[in-house]
């Protein structure tokens, strides 16, 4: 009876080499269809067990932290409330994540390389998450949101040398800790608390785009800042007549001076001459018709550029005016941040530092884990291009339509912007530098349905920000 | 070196594995520090120890490595379940202490366990009746679908651990009588060999007994147990593997046919078959999805000791029936794809020694005693891990040894303490 028995053995070992099979299937092999299964609450309940890690401004100010409940789960608390509310966004168990807590998800739940996590595993750490530092400066944000005094609108401050964010603001906001019981509410308000216009909304971004077209025009050579073009108003661009602001005439002056007064037909015309493609070239070194890049969830991260029934287009598409581009008008969206980033090119002698809103990583043991630091994004013009464009920028504010965001003792360049909006409001702008000498911020401000203009009601937000982050510094 | 001595040593991992095992929980778990753990695992390695010192006389040429392969396996069970509750735990100590006296006892009083062969028809009425006392009103009652227990007091019995054994004992001892005949009497018809008729009717007793469980019990696991176990044995026994497929044959078609007319056997292919369908998943499909992603969390190496999720925070069970049917989630969510294997690989080792037992015995009821009782500790095994892995339905019976349950842990000792009793008598110098 030994050969039947012999045989039944090898049975029993091919059965068992089917366990093994279908054990290192569901471990291994089909682990991940089973954990992306929407019935397994697993993955969601051990996120609830790990204790994340900190959010913090610059400052060390604490700006998200975990706290235990009775039933060895953790929940995040807010400490500054609504001041950062987008920036740093939420994160729940039952109503997701948003912000920073979405794309710091895994440094704050302390996620490891796989060498790093199965020595966890042996010794059965507990496990906590790493503490993510951010670049904000709650005090700036603080004078931003004051400053935009309950209209609709945002503030966006880069530190033109690093790329760090400094102020991401937008109004109106929401409060981070309520969010278990507001969610519902806040995604049907129709003023939209919950969008971050500093990078979801798209505005017209009227004659701070001239700063755009004038670095094509100086950096290609095919201008210098006292060219003479003709200012005189009407001026026929594609076919249609263009009015400067008022109607005003203004006769043959330089691109410095069209650019001090904000003469809309100068920079059209400059626009036709250089062409749809030399403006989709310099637009794209911007970063425009792409996502900014940003340490924040792609789905909150939304491309600028000319949109037609609510599509991007080709940035040479056919549709494009180019000329009623190049003065801001068309159909050109753009988003405070992207505005921020051409401020930051001229601050950036012609190159843009890639935005972040983390500066380092530090885990439980204070050790750091990833530090961020500065890596070019895009270079955009030559660094002499840059620094003609910031001495033409000085000017709008020393003498132009940007004068209400003088500084005393510190030299301020900028543009202002003021588009008409449908319904008879503006949609107004600034963007600019300080100080000229040596950049340190690059600011993009803009309000919402106002009857001012750009110089009068975003110019004076824009000082307020700048003083506070430069007597900061 | 002696066989008692390699026994010893053999012993030596189990020592290690609760030292390890007791200390890991008992470091993670310091906030409610208490030395008890340790205190476990020191009184099971004294056990342990007792039972070698009296297999070193009653049974001094018995297999060596049998015993240490079942400490290990009982060892690391004892630390699952301590980990998944520690007042199991200790019940499952206590069985542990009852088990090894039946152990004793059963080396003991069946010295001559050939005497079990005149009882062989008491046996095995005593063990169907023990397969149907579940549906008995007062003593049984239905348990997640499936009559498989019945409740004496506060005392809950497995009857189906100890009929396995008598069931096998039948089996050896009438197969024994009959391997002759079977083969001799055959004819070929058809290209297929067929047992004479008259022996043909016992066969079809025994394959009318497992439709009755299918029917009378409504699990698929255990009849599929029973009726392997019983081809198993007719295999060693006719080395006809055409008595092996004609048989198989008939278990399919009955369990198709009486398995489409009972509701919970119905359900529970169902269920297998695709145990994430939306309206199953949180329902009857709820224990196999949540085995399978436990498992998926556990990866190769696993979460560590004490880290599978096994409640909702806040209350409520996520993992149902951890310390029984589904304790080989539990290990390899904790130890992963490796620490499963371990467990497996034990098993196997287990069977192979059985086997080799068999093998090395001097008569043909001890040969098929020992093969049989193998074969349906084997079948266990891959009928409860089948299970939780989703190869087969899965169903309510214990992986031996590991598992919390006491008629488990008491009926495998006695098995064991067979397969050493026929060991000792094979490997005994003239």
């Amino acid at each position: 009876m030994f050969a039947p028995i012999y045989r039944l053995y090898v049975l029993f070992v091919a059965l068992f080499g089917v366990l093994v099979f279908a054990t290192s299937w569901w471990t291994v092999f089909g682990a991940e269809s089973l954990r992306e299964n929407t019935a397994n609450r697993r993955p969601l309940l051990e996120q609830a067990r790990i204790k994340r890690g900190l959010i913090k401004a610059a400052d060390g100010t604490v700006l998200a932290r975990s706290v235990q409940r009775a039933d060895d789960t953790w929940t995040r608390r807010y400490p500054q409330g609504t001041l950062l509310s987008h920036a740093v966004g939420y994160s729940f168990l039952r109503y997701g994540q948003a912000g920073l807590e979405r794309s710091r998800n895994e440094a704050l739940t302390g996620e490891r390389d796989e060498i790093t996590s199965v020595f966890d595993q042996l010794t059965g750490e507990r496990k906590v998450g790493d503490d993510v530092i951010t670049t904000l400066d709650p005090d700036a944000q603080r004078t931003a949101i004051d400053a935009l005094g309950g209209q609709k609108g945002s503030v966006v401050a880069l530190d033109p040398d690093s790329g760090a964010v400094r102020v991401m603001a937008s109004y109106p906001q929401f409060d981070p800790n309520d969010i278990p019981r507001t969610l519902g509410r806040l995604n049907r308000d129709p003023d939209s608390p919950l969008l971050n216009r500093a990078t979801q909304g798209r505005y017209a971004p009227g004659s701070t785009f001239k700063v755009v077209t004038a670095a094509a025009a100086l950096d290609t050579g095919r201008f210098k800042p006292d060219s003479v073009v003709d200012g005189s108003s009407p001026k026929e661009i594609s076919g249609v007549p263009l009015f400067n602001s008022g109607g005003a005439s203004f006769g043959s002056i330089t691109l410095t001076e069209a650019l001090t007064q904000s003469v809309n037909t100068v920079w059209a015309q400059v626009g036709e001459t250089l062409g749809k493609r030399t403006m989709a070239r310099y637009m794209q070194r911007f970063g425009f018709y792409n996502r900014p890049p940003l340490d924040y969830p792609a789905g909150q991260r939304f491309a600028s550029g000319e949109f037609f029934e609510g599509e991007l287009l080709s940035p040479t598409s056919d549709r494009i005016d180019v000329g009623r581009m190049a003065i801001g008008q068309d159909k050109l969206q753009v988003t405070p941040l992207q505005m921020a980033m051409v401020a930051a090119a001229v601050a950036g002698d012609g190159t843009i530092a890639r935005p972040h809103l983390t500066d380092r990583v530090v885990d439980p043991d204070g050790r750091v884990r990833d530090d961020i630091g500065r890596t070019t994004f895009s270079r955009v013009m030559k660094r002499d291009t840059a620094a003609t464009l910031r001495e033409m920028m000085s000017n709008v504010v020393r003498e132009g339509t940007g004068t209400a965001a003088a500084l005393s003792g510190i030299q301020v360049a900028g543009k202002t912007g003021t588009a008409e909006r449908g319904d008879g409001t503006n949609q107004v702008w600034f963007i600019g530098l300080a100080p000229v000498e040596d950049p340190q911020v690059a600011i993009a401000v803009t309000v919402e349905r106002t009857d001012g203009q750009g110089g009068t009601v975003a110019a004076p937000i824009a000082k307020q920000v700048l003083e506070k982050l430069i007597g900061n510094q | 070196m002696s066989e008692r001595n390699r026994e010893l040593f053999g012993l030596l991992p189990s020592a290690l594995l609760l030292t390890a095992g007791f200390t890991a929980i008992f470091v993670q778990q310091s906030e409610q520090l208490s030395d008890l753990s340790l205190t476990y695992g020191a009184i099971f390695l004294g056990l342990c120890l007792a039972a070698h010192l009296f297999l070193r006389v009653a049974l001094p040429h018995a297999d060596p490595y049998l015993f240490p392969l079942v400490a290990v396996l009982a060892s690391f069970g004892l630390v699952m379940i301590y980990r998944i509750d520690q007042e199991l735990a200790r019940e499952q100590a206590q069985w542990f202490v009852v088990g090894l006296i039946l152990f004793c006892a059963t080396i003991v009083f069946l010295r001559d366990y050939r005497r079990l062969e005149r009882y062989r028809y008491t046996i095995a009425i005593v063990s169907i009746g023990l397969l149907m006392l579940p549906r008995f009103p007062v003593v049984g009652g239905l348990v997640n679908g499936a009559y498989l227990s019945i409740s004496i007091g506060p005392i809950t019995f497995q009857p189906a651990e100890f009929a396995k054994i008598g069931i096998v004992v039948f089996l050896a001892s009438y197969l024994r009588d009959t391997r002759q005949v079977l083969v001799l009497g055959a004819r070929r018809f058809l290209g297929l060999t067929i047992p004479p008729l008259k022996h043909f009717g016992p066969l079809l007793v025994v394959w009318g007994a497992a439709m009755m469980m299918l029917i009378v019990i409504k699990d698929l696991g255990s009849s599929l147990m029973f009726f392997g176990a019983f081809l198993a044995l007719l295999y060693v026994a006719t080395n006809r593997a055409s008595f092996v497929v004609v048989g198989m044959a008939m278990f399919s078609v009955g369990a198709w046919l009486f398995g489409s007319q009972i509701e919970h056997v119905k359900d529970r292919v169902t269920i297998w078959r695709d145990p994430f369908e939306p309206t199953l998943v949180d329902e009857e499909g709820y224990q196999i999805a949540q085995s399978l992603f436990a498992q998926a969390d556990g990866g190769v190496l696993g979460q560590g000791f004490g880290q599978a999720l096994l409640h909702i925070p806040g209350g409520g069970t996520l993992l149902p029936a951890p310390h029984t049917d589904l304790i080989y989630a539990v290990i390899t969510d904790e130890l992963g794809l490796v620490g499963a294997c371990g467990v497996l690989l034990v098993y196997l080792l287990i069977v192979e020694r059985g086997f080799r037992i068999a093998m090395l015995a001097r008569d043909s009821f001890s040969t098929l005693l020992a093969a049989g009782l193998t074969a349906v500790f084997a079948l266990q095994v891959f009928v409860i891990v089948g299970g939780v892995t989703k190869v087969i339905p899965l169903t309510g019976v214990t992986l031996p040894f590991v598992s919390y349950g006491g008629s488990s842990i008491v009926a495998n000792f006695v098995l064991l303490a067979l397969l050493l009793l026929v060991s000792d008598r094979a490997r005994t110098p003239d």
